[in-house]
């Protein structure tokens, strides 16, 4: 692995905020791309913590806030490894200048606010195209940067039972329901990195940037677009089922042996069948006419449920879940974090990335999915403290000199830590 | 001013997929103008039986291949003889992206190094559930198992019962995101290096990286987030509430909003009351302040409640029902839905992209007929119709 990564020498300027818009850029930024996150000083929260720690249902190593607690935080340290960090008050004349300067000599910007605030800042994409027509700007707001309800107010939970997932998904006969992973703001991440990377293809035949609408909305309705078509084709909308299957059985999440652990045991073929009758040490059940093919399994799935049961009560997830695939059976033992985090094959593979930071310490994060055999993925560092890099991107990159980089620090521009 | 060409146009690319994750992947190629040609073996792409069908008409026209296979080619070609694997050989020469979601190459008996050395510039994408090394690479996954290992199953569902899992094939398609962006990637790093490489995407792995923050905030500080029925984690109230027609999402994530909605729902008392005056509390004390607000509620349908909601700039949403989606206004007047003419299965309307391009059209075609490219591209690539009928003959095509 000796090639730069792809994204060697693009520069993104992130504005992003909250989940989908710092997870696009995080991908940049795992592909080599080096990324700018800009923002307000205030945008990570108050410079202490008022109340208990408990009352921010606890994002911090070993549940304490620190004396600043804007850089120590779980969900934003995640989201923004490799970045560098540069405080900005974009409302401010200085603050607006600085971020133009920059803007002319990068390759993206991604913001996700609601349709007009770039526009109000004075740095949308007719402004900032005319300082760098190669710029590639992306809008990912919830539904859009036209249409009715482009003013609308949403996040990803709202989003999940908009996009129709929730629907999908419930209690035999019950209610639609959340999934325990909100996916409207990963998908969307993903979507906007697709489209970045598309319009950089496309740029290197025109020479030309251009402004990507990613509706988030529309991003999450591509996943369950199937299901749209398929109410098309039959007319029939889709019903809520817990874990059974249209029509594999058995098919269901099961009790093993400590209280609330699961294994999830699934069977799409005859052999699969066969398989698993002979590790619940039943191979009789095999010649049983009530299971011999799947509609038969599937009409008699009540009777198949309890014989599972009756085998996974006494086995831990991770014991049910390797008896079973040892014989081909398609299971998963249900993991809790505790579970995903230890996890032998991610840990064997090592999907985790191991980053210190100066002030949350030494920790494990999901790394990257994807691979290439390559080029390098870059883990450069963990997330930046808030303004770490002002200096280095105001002085060293724009070539500020020093008298004014103090005069942004003595007006409130730029600031390593939030207003009080 | 000309139209301008299509971001992709130039890219050519062999699908060789049998599911949605390697299908969404070249569809989404596709749409932004790469050339996407479905390799599939003579019995047709499993992908085309999958899932909702139209009854008593093709067989061969499932939901999932008609959405994922909209604007591509489609070839039959069996790698596993030798003269299909001569075949595929040739169409690689001339290809950049080959898709692989079903170890289709190694059942072939075809590497990554071989084709490396044979096409330096080819970028072959290896979408799997588990990986290619691991103690799992050889495990059996369905959707189920993945929702269970990567960490979803267990958050999702009502803690007094047993967890359940997501709907079918959001696995395949959070890896099929994947599989597109490492494969754009590639395209771009070849422009440096000249070279190809192989873009390898586990679907487990896929869904582990999507959690916004369980596994960090495990290793933070220990914590293990259980399930909670539709109630957010470590914010209340961001929950579903059920009302007269359904169900509706609402989401006051400032303090803000929370006054917002408690004026509105003409509940501020409750924001003085000690069960609920702070969001500790309020999770702790969730399904108290649930059965107070219920009422309100109850006593509205969602579009009452989700206009209510956004007028008082609280995000608010209606769960819908997939069919809904059709009705709904702001897609309609984007135009996310186009109408379409599927040759078996009528008029339809189909996704979109996911996002628009100013600068690029996008490319909406239907899916094709099993083999209806095949005597084009072959041509192409100098076969005759001799040729063609022998191939035809030894089931190779």
């Amino acid at each position: 692995m000796t090639a730069l990564p792809p994204l060697q020498g693009v520069r993104v300027l992130d504005l992003t905020r909250v989940w989908s818009g710092p997870l696009a850029a995080r991908i940049l930024a795992d592909f080599g791309a080096e990324v700018i996150k800009v923002e307000h000083a205030a945008a990570r929260g108050p410079a202490t913590i008022p109340g208990p720690a408990s009352d921010r249902a606890s994002f911090y190593p070993d549940n304490d806030p620190g004396p600043d607690p804007y850089n120590r935080s779980a969900a934003f340290n995640k989201l923004n490894r490799s970045k560098l960090s540069l405080t900005l008050d974009l409302a401010k004349p200085s603050g607006h200048q600085a971020f133009c300067d920059l803007a002319a000599s990068s390759d993206v910007v991604l913001e996700n606010y609601s349709p007009r605030v770039m526009g109000n800042l004075g740095i949308g994409f007719d402004t900032l195209s005319g300082l760098n027509d190669g710029i590639i700007f992306v809008s990912m707001p919830g539904y859009g940067l036209d249409g009715p309800m482009r003013d609308s107010v949403a996040y990803g939970s709202t989003l999940d039972a908009e996009c129709g997932i929730a629907s999908l998904m419930g209690y035999e006969g019950g209610a639609a329901q959340r999934l325990g992973v909100a996916l409207p703001d990963p998908v969307a991440g993903m979507h906007a990195v697709g489209a970045i990377l598309t319009a950089v293809i496309q740029r290197q035949k025109t020479g030309k940037g251009q402004h990507i609408d990613l509706s988030q909305l529309e991003s999450m309705a591509c996943f369950v677009a199937d299901e749209v078509v398929g109410f098309q084709l039959t007319g029939q909308r889709p019903v809520r089922r817990g874990n059974r299957h249209r029509w594999m059985a058995p098919h269901g999440v099961y009790p093993c042996r400590e209280p609330d652990t699961w294994v999830f045991v699934g069977v799409a073929t005859d052999a699969q069948w066969i398989a698993l009758a002979s590790v619940l040490g039943q191979p009789q059940l095999a010649d049983d006419q009530r299971f011999a093919t799947i509609m038969a399994r599937h009409q008699h799935q009540d009777d198949l449920d309890p014989l599972i049961e009756s085998w996974t009560r006494t086995r831990t997830p991770m014991g049910a879940m390797n008896g079973l695939q040892a014989a081909s059976v398609p299971a998963g033992a249900v993991h809790s974090a505790a579970g995903v985090h230890s996890d032998p094959h991610l840990r064997e593979r090592g999907f985790f990335v191991r980053l210190t930071h100066p002030s949350a310490g030494t920790h494990d994060y999901p790394g990257q999915p994807i691979r290439f055999s390559e080029t390098a993925t870059v883990f450069r560092s963990d997330a930046p403290l808030l303004g770490q890099h002002n200096r280095a991107i105001l002085g060293g990159l724009l070539g500020y000199p020093d008298e004014r980089i103090r005069q942004l620090e003595a007006e409130g521009i730029i600031a390593d830590r939030p207003p009080v | 001013m000309d139209e301008p060409e299509p971001a992709l146009r130039g890219l050519t690319v062999l699908d060789l997929s049998a599911g949605v994750a390697g299908s969404y992947c070249g569809r989404m190629l596709a749409v932004y103008g790469a050339r996407v040609i479905l390799v599939e073996p003579p019995s047709g792409s499993p992908l085309r039986a999958a899932g909702p069908r139209q009854p008593g008409v093709d067989a061969e026209r499932g939901a999932a291949f008609i959405v994922n296979g909209a604007g591509k080619e489609s070839v039959t070609l069996d790698p596993s003889t030798p003269t299909g694997r001569a075949l595929l050989d040739r169409l690689c020469a001339s290809a950049d992206i080959l898709l692989d979601d079903s170890h289709a190459l190694r059942a072939a008996g075809i590497t990554w190094e071989g084709l490396h050395a044979s096409f330096p510039r080819l970028v072959v994408v290896a979408v799997s559930p588990f990986g290619e090394s691991g103690p799992y690479a050889g495990y059996e996954a369905l959707d189920g198992t993945l929702y269970a290992l990567g960490g979803y199953t267990y958050l999702t569902g009502d803690p007094h019962r047993e967890p359940i899992q997501g709907p079918e094939n959001i696995p395949g398609y959070m890896a099929g995101a994947n599989a597109y962006i490492g494969a754009l990637a590639a395209v771009v790093a070849r422009e440096q290096t000249g070279k190809g490489q192989l873009v390898e995407v586990s679907a487990m792995e896929s869904l582990a990286a999507a959690h916004q923050w369980t596994m960090t905030r495990y290793d933070y500080n220990g914590r293990v987030q259980t399930r909670n029925n539709s109630r957010y984690d470590s914010l209340h109230p961001v929950t579903y509430y059920e009302c007269a027609d359904g169900t509706v999402a609402i989401s006051p994530s400032t303090p803000d909003q929370l006054e917002r909605m408690m004026l509105l729902i003409e509940r501020e008392d409750m924001l003085k009351d000690p069960r609920f005056s702070t969001n500790a509390l309020r999770i702790e004390n969730a399904d108290e302040f649930d059965a107070e607000v219920a009422p309100w509620f109850m006593a509205r349908t969602r579009n009452e409640i989700t206009e209510a909601c956004q007028a008082y700039r609280v995000p608010c949403a209606p769960a819908l029902e997939v069919d809904e989606l059709l009705q709904h206004e702001q897609l309609r007047a984007r135009g996310f839905w186009r109408a379409a003419h599927d040759p078996t299965a009528g008029d339809l309307l189909l996704p979109r992209a996911p996002f628009r391009m100013p600068a690029s059209p996008s490319l909406d075609g239907v899916a094709p007929r099993l083999g209806q490219d095949t005597e084009a591209v072959y041509n192409s690539l100098g076969l005759d119709a001799d040729a063609l009928a022998g191939l035809r003959e030894a089931h190779v095509i």
